[in-house]
């Protein structure tokens, strides 16, 4: 394999990189298995291009595209929260609404980004950037993401958000409107989803109808990933992780891709990779390689409260 | 400091399951008293306190809080008077966050969150101070991660949490109950040591019939959802295990049998 499809896949991974920290947030910090992220990927993507098409700067079209992200999560909350929808299938409703949404955005299926200007177009301007241009300009949008977002989830808010997620009972004895936490945090999740959106439609020149289909199991598979082998034990960590995640996962599918396989066949092979993910701390587990770290923990845990009580 | 007047709470209204959990309970507590609350199971003291915090919404009657109709404020707005702790240590507080992170959300029970910064320096000072009086070495571990403590520590931690922000009002609902007898017995010392420290009017359910004489200021006992014995000063002093299981006989017409086990324990 070339260096080129190498690069290419990284680039990817950093852009989809803020779709999975979306997915992430809901999945694993709120504990709200979230499927908006489907419609809301989409959305960005359709916002993003529409706008650039109609004469505005791509760096605005992104700023609107993850307001329209913020506001997908928003009503997927209120359905949740007000309406009392269990959270599977108030993602499932916005998602489905999105895609008319996202139709009437676009105004057909396919919106072409060609001779567009877009960042990407804007970076590759700086001839002494070549080829690293796109590369550095995702990872400086990642990194901006990662340090906005892990600031954030330290907050006397975000704290508050990671423990609606963890223990609701609890956070809301200590005087915390559980609802309103969900609704701020699938706000921020799909926000962070449609930018990812804006980012890869502005990446691969189009925006398409069909681009978000699967995404909940991309970003699903990435988030695994990463923490099979990155953990999460702390919150940077867990952060680090996603990104990861979504790098490694990028570059197996441009190798599988490159292999030969046909590209229809990808979410078979997306759905797969989360399977095997799931499966993988199983049988960590069996081979007795997590056991024995988590039990010297867990140990060290007992041993003390014993001395102590 | 709390008064409920004909508080009346019934789960499953208007089907087949329907059960009234309280009926017409009125009860006055004033600032400073410690109360504790027994009672067989079903008699209505979990809901009791539930009822008082906001977790569940009630039929008929009225609740004020420190002078204030809280009747129709939700949980989350009553939190601001009262600290809590529940009888399962997994409860209490957030598994996945470190002791710290757990202390810095409880400091701010009440207060409007925003984007100030979680936990500051000063504290983390605090935090260590206020874990060393515990005596459980958790001064060390502010980083920790919650899930990885005892249920002992976890509980003591839910104690220390539940007053760090001084409530008006502490609720307890038979906190010891889950612990092993040595760790019950530190945890129950560590709650009254706080509770007189603050001078805490506090509510607390208990099973332990002697630990109900022995702690606090006042004793009431529930029986399917009425109070049917309230004891107070001298003639509280006077009464023994055995005069309140008679005293539940008489006015049940049952016996207090699912609880008389308890009473060989601690």
């Amino acid at each position: 394999m070339s260096l080129s499809v190498w690069l290419g896949a990284l680039e990817q991974g950093l852009l989809w990189g803020a779709m999975v920290l979306g997915v992430y947030m809901t999945f694993r910090v709120l504990d709200f298995p979230d499927l908006t992220v489907d419609g809301s990927f989409t959305l960005g993507a359709a916002v993003a291009a529409k706008l650039i098409l109609s004469g505005y700067d791509p760096w605005l079209a992104l700023v609107v595209a993850l307001l329209c992200g913020a506001l997908a999560g928003l009503v997927t909350g209120l359905l949740h929260t007000q309406l009392k929808v269990a959270p599977l299938l108030a993602g499932i409703l916005t998602m489905i609404a999105l895609y008319s949404i996202n139709l009437r955005i676009m105004g057909q299926a396919n919106l072409s980004l060609l001779r567009a200007p877009t960042i990407f177009t804007w970076i590759k301007g700086y001839a002494a950037l070549v080829p690293l241009g796109p590369f550095l300009l995702g990872l400086m949008l990642v990194a901006l993401v990662l340090v906005l977002l892990y600031l954030f989830l330290d907050t006397e808010l975000g704290m508050a958000i990671r423990a609606t997620g963890d223990n609701e009972q609890m956070i809301r004895s200590l005087g915390v409107n559980t609802n309103t936490m969900k609704l701020i945090g699938l706000a921020i999740a799909n926000a962070l989803i449609a930018l990812s959106g804006g980012l890869i439609a502005q990446y691969q020149g189009f925006a398409d109808i069909g681009m978000g289909i699967g995404m909940i199991v991309a970003g699903l598979a990435a988030v695994i990933i990463g923490e099979a082998l990155v953990g999460r034990q702390t919150l940077v960590r867990a952060l680090l992780a996603a990104i990861t995640g979504s790098i490694i996962y990028r570059a197996v599918i441009s190798l599988v891709l490159q292999l030969g396989l046909p590209p229809t066949d990808l979410k078979l092979l997306t759905s797969l990779i989360v399977v095997i993910a799931m499966a993988f701390p199983l049988v960590r587990r069996h081979l007795g390689l997590k056991t024995l770290r988590l039990r010297s923990e867990q140990g060290a845990a007992a041993k003390q409260s014993n001395e102590d009580l | 400091m709390l008064q409920l007047s004909k508080v009346t709470k019934i789960f499953n209204p208007g089907s087949v399951n329907e059960k009234s959990a309280l009926q017409e309970i009125t009860l006055h507590v004033q600032t400073g008293e410690v109360i504790t609350i027994i009672g067989s199971n079903g008699a209505g003291k979990s809901t009791l306190l539930n009822v008082v915090a906001g977790v569940c919404e009630i039929e008929s009657g009225k609740i004020l809080l420190d002078g204030e109709d809280v009747t129709c404020r939700p949980e989350h707005i009553r939190a601001a008077w009262i600290g809590r702790v529940f009888q399962d240590p997994l409860l209490g507080t957030a598994a996945s966050m470190t002791i710290e992170e757990n202390l810095a959300m409880a400091l701010r029970r009440g207060r409007p969150r925003f984007l100030r910064r979680g936990i500051t320096a000063a504290e983390r000072k605090m935090f260590r101070e206020h874990l060393a009086l515990l005596g459980l070495g958790l001064e060390d571990r502010l980083g920790t991660r919650v899930g990885l403590l005892s249920g002992g520590q976890r509980q003591a931690l839910t104690v220390l949490m539940a007053t760090i922000a001084t409530p008006k009002l502490l609720l307890l609902d038979e906190h010891t109950a889950a612990l092993d007898p040595r760790t019950a017995r530190t945890v129950m010392a560590l709650t009254e040591r706080i509770i007189a420290h603050h001078h805490l009017t506090t509510l607390m359910v208990t099973h332990n019939l002697e630990q109900a004489l022995r702690t606090g200021t006042r004793t009431i006992m529930m029986h399917e959802g009425r109070i049917i014995l309230d004891l107070s000063g001298p003639e509280r002093s006077r009464t023994t295990v055995a005069d309140l299981l008679k005293m539940f006989g008489q006015a049940s017409g049952n016996i207090f049998a699912d609880d008389k086990v308890l009473l060989t324990g601690s």
